[in-house]
């Protein structure tokens, strides 16, 4: 397995298993989580700073150094390209002209379900400013093939909504969108438990990406652990190719000659 | 006296300071923060060349945990 690395932005990462680093209760459960899950390319929020209220707020970039991650800054919470644009130019500014990004528009707060038009427009954007731009998006081909055609360097469909731990819910589309573009493909949001992130990687994606599936759970040191054991079964048993499905096979496992007791 | 919007917070200073030494006042020089003055990007090697103007819109921001 080690020469089979997922390959972002001319970098190759033995982890296919990349991680959010929100929801969780203290830095420490952060940095805790992070380890056992193995990831090297972890998410990060940019948001307005304390203006003098709270001067001694730990900073993020302390416990989860640039020296030691691949940090990907994201846009989440942003509804307009416009704003997405803006928040990872102040990102390149504050990670010293790193321009490898998570970008991320939303369409409505309830479903957290991405507004494509506006992914579109701020990818066209943020390419043409030399940013790296792994891209949140549906599980729509059309779209990924588009978002491709435009210069993003991943592609990272939802498997369910954001948050929602309901899993892989249309592989179908995966496995199209799979077909249709060449960079790699992370699935991004939707996955519940290790089962889900092994049949993403079982389908053939290149990575997964998940948040609130370890932030969320009972011990979140633990199921960071059991992700990263899922993301690799699931990596190796596609590399191995699954044996095709059948209704019955009428082929015991066990020899049928040498039987006792037969004349 | 100038009035300058910062993170959506209105704040009135005497005369026009410069962006370093707004970030002082703050507790913030120093720290690891990215700064868009009415939309643009000022670059951390230049806060001590802009001075604040009124009406001035800031963002400071930070890094934080996210998905």
């Amino acid at each position: 397995m080690n020469n089979d690395t997922l390959l972002i932005a001319g970098k190759s990462y033995n982890s296919r298993l990349l991680v959010g680093t929100g929801k969780y209760k203290d830095f420490a459960e952060t940095t805790a989580a992070v380890e056992a899950s193995g990831a090297e390319i972890i998410t990060i929020a940019i948001r307005r700073s304390n203006i003098g209220q709270n001067p001694n707020e730990p900073s993020l970039l302390e416990i989860l150094p640039p020296s030691k991650y691949t940090l990907l800054p994201n846009t989440a919470g942003c509804y307009t390209a416009d704003d997405a644009v803006r928040t990872l130019r102040l990102a390149r500014e504050l990670l010293d002209g790193h321009s490898l990004v998570k970008l991320e528009v939303l369409g409505d707060p309830q479903s957290l379900y991405p507004n494509v038009v506006e992914t579109l427009a701020a990818a066209k954007t943020l390419v043409a400013e030399g940013f790296q731009v792994m891209v949140y998006t549906s599980d729509d081909p059309i779209i990924a093939k588009q978002l491709e055609d435009i210069g993003c360097i991943a592609i990272m469909p939802l498997a369910s909504l954001i948050g929602s731990g309901m899993g892989i819910l249309n592989p179908w589309n995966l496995q199209l969108l799979m077909e249709r573009v060449q960079v790699p493909v992370i699935v991004d949001a939707g996955v519940g438990t290790a089962s889900d992130a092994a049949i993403a990687m079982e389908l053939g994606c290149h990575g997964v990406l998940m948040n609130t599936a370890i932030a969320a759970a009972k011990n979140p040191v633990q199921m960071a652990s059991a992700m990263k054991k899922a993301v690799e079964a699931g990596r190796e048993a596609f590399l191995a190719g699954r044996m095709p499905k059948k209704l019955y096979s009428a082929s015991p496992s066990s020899p049928t000659s040498g039987m006792i007791g037969k004349a | 006296m100038i009035s300058v919007s910062i993170n959506g917070e209105a704040r009135h200073f005497d005369s026009p300071i410069s962006i370093a030494v707004l970030l002082e006042q703050m507790q913030l020089g120093g720290k690891r923060i990215a700064l868009e003055r009415n939309g643009e990007i000022v670059p951390r090697g230049q806060f001590n060349q802009h001075l604040l103007a009124d009406g001035d819109k800031l963002e400071i921001v930070v890094a934080v945990g996210g998905g």
